[in-house]
């Protein structure tokens, strides 16, 4: 159906503190499965003075292409960490070779 | 509907044994995964192929494809036989092909669309609740400068009672937050799927890409221009007109001026608490010597200037 108003949005950006538990809400997944990615590396905990993790808003594109990756070519979190690090560094070639 | 040769989508041979299939869908895979490959079409070949893999991976779905043959001759229409699918057993979809969505018309009309609402496991947050969806959209950069309602349509694959699944389309006019930037993802609540049954609808997480501009380049919250200026203009220096988001400015470009020096407008980049600045990257453009008159001035230079370019290559 249609929407003709427009829609108000939530933005996740660096400013976001996103929990644990919204993580595993958005993407469906256990928190073991989070937890995991944090000490693989895939993802990055905000370091504030609280004793529950934070993440900020790009954790969810990490995350997604963590699940994706894991899910579609069957890498284990090690193998999805070196791929993301590998991606960043291949996309910041890639822009600074266009300039 | 156009029947589709699986076993062509996957380059394997008809008689291809469950691991050279398995080996061939990661091959593939990787070359298209979407959040891999920089092929233009990455997406819609990823999805034929996650859908040849599901087929040719379960050796029940394989054997009632084999079945129909090798197909008529591609492009011609087909229509699945009328015993299709008797005495064959499908079990639920193991994962690599996304999305009910994802399918053609030929996979459905020969296994169904039928499939749980549920993904993957995990669930069990709100019983009540539908499940929250995920899309990517491709945004203009006017859209994070200025903010504004843009509008997308997404396809919604819908599951009647009867299992039955059919793509619909979901049209969103959203307000764009302003700074918003390339990866970055906004939620539209009560925007995802509808629960079974009573409850609430989940959210719809949209993750924004940027189409390329034919003038500006984003890094992180900074826009670059290549400006190409003449020798003159960055020898002498000179005020010239430069485009920027905002409509054209006088640049003063320094004497002294070389290729790839930097002049930064401050704070006209993408807008934030502390916008992003813009930045102009100069290119020296040489006039080209297409007649006497144009000769004659390279030659007076020529003469005029001591100037080896190859002096700190020791030649």
């Amino acid at each position: 159906m249609p929407n003709h108003e427009a829609l108000r949005v939530e933005l996740f950006d660096d400013r976001t503190e996103l929990t644990l538990h919204d993580l595993c809400r958005v993407f469906a997944v256990e928190e073991r499965h989070i937890v995991e990615m944090v000490e693989e590396g895939v993802l990055s905990v905000i370091e504030i003075d609280t004793t529950e993790w934070r993440f900020s808003g790009a954790a969810l594109r990490r995350a997604r292409i963590a699940l994706r990756l894991e899910r579609d070519l069957g890498i284990n979190l090690p193998g999805v960490a070196l791929a993301l690090e590998l991606l960043e560094e291949l996309e910041q070639l890639r822009r600074t070779r266009q300039g | 509907m156009e029947f589709k040769d699986y076993y062509k989508v996957m380059g394997v041979a008809r008689d291809a044994t469950e691991a050279q299939i398995k080996q061939a869908y990661r091959k593939l895979a990787r070359k298209y995964h979407p959040d891999v490959s920089k092929e233009k079409n990455a997406e819609a070949l990823f999805k034929e192929l996650g859908e040849a893999y599901e087929v040719l991976k379960s050796p029940e779905k394989r054997a009632a494809y084999d079945q129909l043959g090798s197909g008529p001759r591609p492009g011609e229409q087909f229509r699945p036989p009328p015993d299709w699918g008797s005495g064959f057993e499908f079990g639920g979809a193991g994962p690599g092909g996304g999305s009910a969505a994802d399918h053609s018309d030929f996979f459905e009309s020969l296994f169904g669309g039928a499939r749980g609402p549920s993904r993957r496991g995990g669930r069990g947050f709100d019983p009540g609740r539908g499940e929250d969806h995920h899309a990517k959209v491709m945004l203009d950069l006017d859209a994070t400068l200025q903010g504004g309602t843009r509008s997308f349509t997404l396809r919604v694959p819908q599951i009647d009672a009867e299992g039955r699944v059919s793509t619909q389309e979901h049209v969103l006019n959203v307000q764009v937050p302003k700074g918003i930037l390339p990866g970055q993802t906004i939620r539209l609540a009560g925007q995802g799927a509808r629960p079974i049954g009573e409850g609430t609808p989940g959210d719809l997480y949209i993750e924004v890409e940027f189409q390329p501009h034919p003038l500006y380049r984003i890094e992180g919250r900074d826009l670059y221009l290549n400006l190409p200026v003449a020798p003159w203009e960055a020898a002498l220096g000179a005020t010239v007109k430069t485009p920027t988001p905002n409509g054209p400015v006088d640049l003063k470009i320094p004497a002294g001026a070389h290729a790839g020096s930097k002049l930064r407008l401050k704070g006209r980049g993408i807008p934030a608490a502390s916008s992003g600045d813009f930045y102009v990257v100069l290119e020296i453009a040489l006039p080209p010597a297409a007649d006497e008159k144009a000769q004659a001035a390279y030659r007076a230079m020529a003469q005029a200037l001591p100037f080896n370019p190859r002096a700190s290559l020791g030649v």
